[in-house]
């Protein structure tokens, strides 16, 4: 993972493999445009790329209204072939909500563009210009040590560059972006290179180091190649074979990524830089689950390694924060329970006065990132989500395509590298006002109420595919469900904790009936999410133990069981099923699941327990989307 | 062998040249492909590389007649 993250911007959904079929979607599309976009949104090829830039332009010329999307005219100077860069820069503009023409000088006519010779780059008509210039680009650069170089060589090659990028931005009225130059791995002497001052390493890191300071306080904008090279590594990123061939500029597998950099520039430009981060909490920020493990269980911190990865991630955070980025929660979670991480645990970096909209609830959090988005004012397409569970990103991705969501490998120790890697808040200048402007818009939130879930969650649920497996207790069962006994406590009707020969005995025991469920679904293996027991009195089942991993909360999962019990007490006679609720502090999520489940509330409940019966032979089972198999 | 390697060449030809239908056989060279021109040819060397993890020579990137001679090549070196 780490080592292909960048290459294959592995922060980006994988491709679906009917790409160009999905694609032919977009025909006769009531809004073109979304489809496009969100299939931008993959980690795509070199290839790939080329047959999105295609297909919107046949869209285009098809009459296709494209809005949203903002036109954007980009001219390209270069000293090498960039016929293969400009379809890919097209198509990944798409992802930035960029509608891309491109404007390419014909090889080796800089200084005609320059001095006002091409006519395509006079006058109003473009948005800015990429200077895609090479160490090879530059008329005394040092392909050999050469007798008469000396350190004015990086001094040359940079008032060369200032002519031309004055020339070019008087021409066009428009600023450049430009390129810092890539070193190259072949070094002349070794590591002394970097003191020799004509070696091509020294020009380069000379070079670079001036650019900087020249573009600083300008409109011109900086494209840093050297530091994507060195992130890829400079023996991949400089291929001799296709510049030889081609005059290819660097390797094409990374053309992915330098263009995903230049759009990620003219995004900033447009004022389309994402603003704010909503973040999961429960193994996002730290590891377990606040709710069921408590302050205590949870791993953050130093001293463990899994801890201090959490913690590597909050810092990155807090950084982003203090960058401007405004912070937000969106978590399945009791309000109160997540806070107190915030005020009380000693090794959160982040505290609560850092998040301008906190909420923790057990609303879907599509409708929960609506809310936020309501509260500051901000639009759909300003939000990053940050989410371990692919459940949760895949909702958010199918109802709000205009969030951006990363995906998170399973390793939290790549956490930071990867929601860093994806460049959601790039910026092309940086002030005092950025410096508090999380602050701003954290003073400006309004309060606005939780709202009723505005999407279609049964329509999303089909879609997942889920298949529940349900066996009573078993051998092989037996660790997890008396791990999810001892270690539930949100999700968990009545608390009561049994180990391992308790639970053993229970399995045997012919007056108990068990139930254990497996869940699968299109993202893989869940494993045992949910243990019920019941006690046989009669012709009553009294429910002892119904307890589910706040994981699969809001899939229908209580109700495909209760189908399943009441079909198993249906089959033994029994008349009436009876349940009681024990509240705990940290049971209220489930304060109202007999009533939702369609119990009777009986006499005798008070604030210690609520009492419940279901009437088994009026049992209308419940729809839901699990496909059930039952095995012994 | 060569079976396997044309098959997996469809996908690789249908996603390079964005076309349908290109029957991917031993005699099929760059006139019978429309847009096959030599960058095109660049691309379609570097997804080959890609699909079959391995490494052309240049001096083997313009150094087949067809199809049949590419596939011998890459069964060379992927053997």
């Amino acid at each position: 993972m780490s080592r292909n993250l960048y290459r294959h911007l592995g922060w980006l959904k994988k491709a679906p493999d009917d790409f160009r079929d999905q694609l032919g979607a977009i025909e006769g599309h009531a809004a073109p445009s979304s489809v496009l976009r969100r299939l931008a949104s993959c980690s795509l090829d070199t290839d790939q790329l080329r047959i999105l830039a295609r297909r919107m332009d046949r869209a285009r010329a098809a009459g296709a209204d494209l809005q949203p999307l903002v036109a954007y005219k980009l001219g390209i100077v270069s000293n090498a072939t960039t016929d293969l860069i400009v379809p890919a820069l097209r198509g990944t503009a798409l992802r930035y909500g960029i509608l891309l023409d491109v404007v390419a000088a014909p090889y080796g006519q800089i200084m005609n563009v320059a001095m006002g010779q091409v006519p395509e780059f006079r006058g109003q008509g473009l948005d800015a210009v990429l200077c895609a210039l090479d160490a090879r680009g530059f008329p005394s650069s040092p392909e050999l040590l050469s007798a008469s170089a000396d350190a004015g060589l990086a001094g040359e090659a940079l008032a060369f560059l200032q002519t031309i990028i004055n020339g070019i931005a008087g021409q066009a009225n428009a600023p450049c972006i430009v390129q810092t130059l890539a070193p190259s791995p072949e070094r002349l002497f070794g590591s002394l290179d970097a003191i020799v001052a004509e070696t091509g390493a020294s020009f380069a890191s000379q070079f670079n180091a001036r650019l900087i300071e020249m573009l600083n306080g300008t409109d011109n904008m900086l494209l840093d190649v050297a530091s994507l090279a060195a992130t890829v590594g400079t023996a991949d990123w400089h291929d001799p074979k296709l510049f030889n061939l081609a005059k290819l500029p660097f390797a094409q597998e990374l053309v992915p990524l330098y263009a995903d950099h230049v759009c990620r520039l003219i995004a900033a430009q447009k004022g389309k830089s994402r603003r704010c981060l909503v973040l999961d909490l429960d193994n996002t920020l730290w590891s377990g689950v606040i709710g069921d493990d408590g302050m205590g269980g949870i791993v953050l911190g130093q001293g463990d390694p899994t801890g201090e990865a959490f913690q590597s991630l909050q810092k990155a955070i807090l950084a982003l924060r203090q960058r401007g980025v405004v912070l937000a929660v969106s978590s399945k979670n009791d309000d109160r329970v997540a806070r107190d991480v915030f005020q009380a645990h000693p090794e959160m970096i982040l505290k609560e006065n850092h998040i301008a909209v906190f909420q923790a609830n057990w609303q879907d959090k599509a409708t929960n990132i609506r809310v936020i988005a309501e509260q500051l004012a901000l639009g759909l397409d300003a939000f990053v989500f940050l989410d371990d569970n692919p459940v949760e990103r895949d909702l958010v991705r199918a109802h709000l395509s205009e969030v951006a969501v990363p995906e998170l490998p399973d390793d939290p120790a790549l956490y930071a590298r990867v929601l860093l890697a994806g460049g959601y808040f790039e910026s092309i200048y940086y002030s005092d006002e950025d410096r508090h402007r999380a602050q701003d818009y954290q003073d400006q939130a309004q309060r606005l109420r939780i709202k009723e879930s505005s999407i279609d969650m049964d329509g999303y649920l089909a879609t997942l595919n889920m298949r529940a497996l349900i066996q009573p207790f078993n051998d092989s069962g037996l660790k997890r469900i008396t791990q999810l006994i001892n270690k539930s406590n949100q999700f968990n009707l009545t608390t009561r904790r049994y180990n391992e020969a308790e639970v053993q005995k229970i399995m045997v025991d012919s007056r108990h009936r068990t139930w254990q469920i497996r869940l699968q679904d299109a993202f893989g293996d869940n494993g045992m999410i949910s243990v019920v027991i019941c006690i046989v009195e009669g012709d009553v089942w009294t429910i002892d133990t119904w307890l589910m991993s706040c994981r699969v909360l809001g899939r229908k999962v209580e109700q495909t069981v209760l189908n399943e019990v009441a079909k198993d007490a249906a089959a033994e006679g029994v008349a009436r099923l009876r349940g009681v609720y024990i509240p705990t502090p940290r049971n209220a999520m489930v304060a109202g699941f007999f009533a939702e489940l369609g119990f009777q509330q009986m006499p005798g409940s008070d604030s210690h327990a609520t009492y419940w019966e279901l009437d088994i032979g009026a049992y209308a089972p419940c729809q839901t989307t699990i496909q059930v198999s039952r095995s012994n | 062998m060569s079976d396997d390697i044309y098959k997996r060449l469809e996908p690789v030809f249908e996603k390079v040249f964005d076309q349908e239908g290109i029957v991917v056989g031993p005699t099929l060279t760059a006139q019978d492909v429309e847009d096959w021109d030599s960058l095109a040819h660049i691309r379609l060397i570097i997804s080959i590389e890609q699909e079959f993890e391995i490494q052309f020579q240049m001096t083997e990137v313009n150094n087949f007649k067809n199809v049949g001679e590419l596939v011998a090549l890459i069964a060379k070196k992927i053997s």
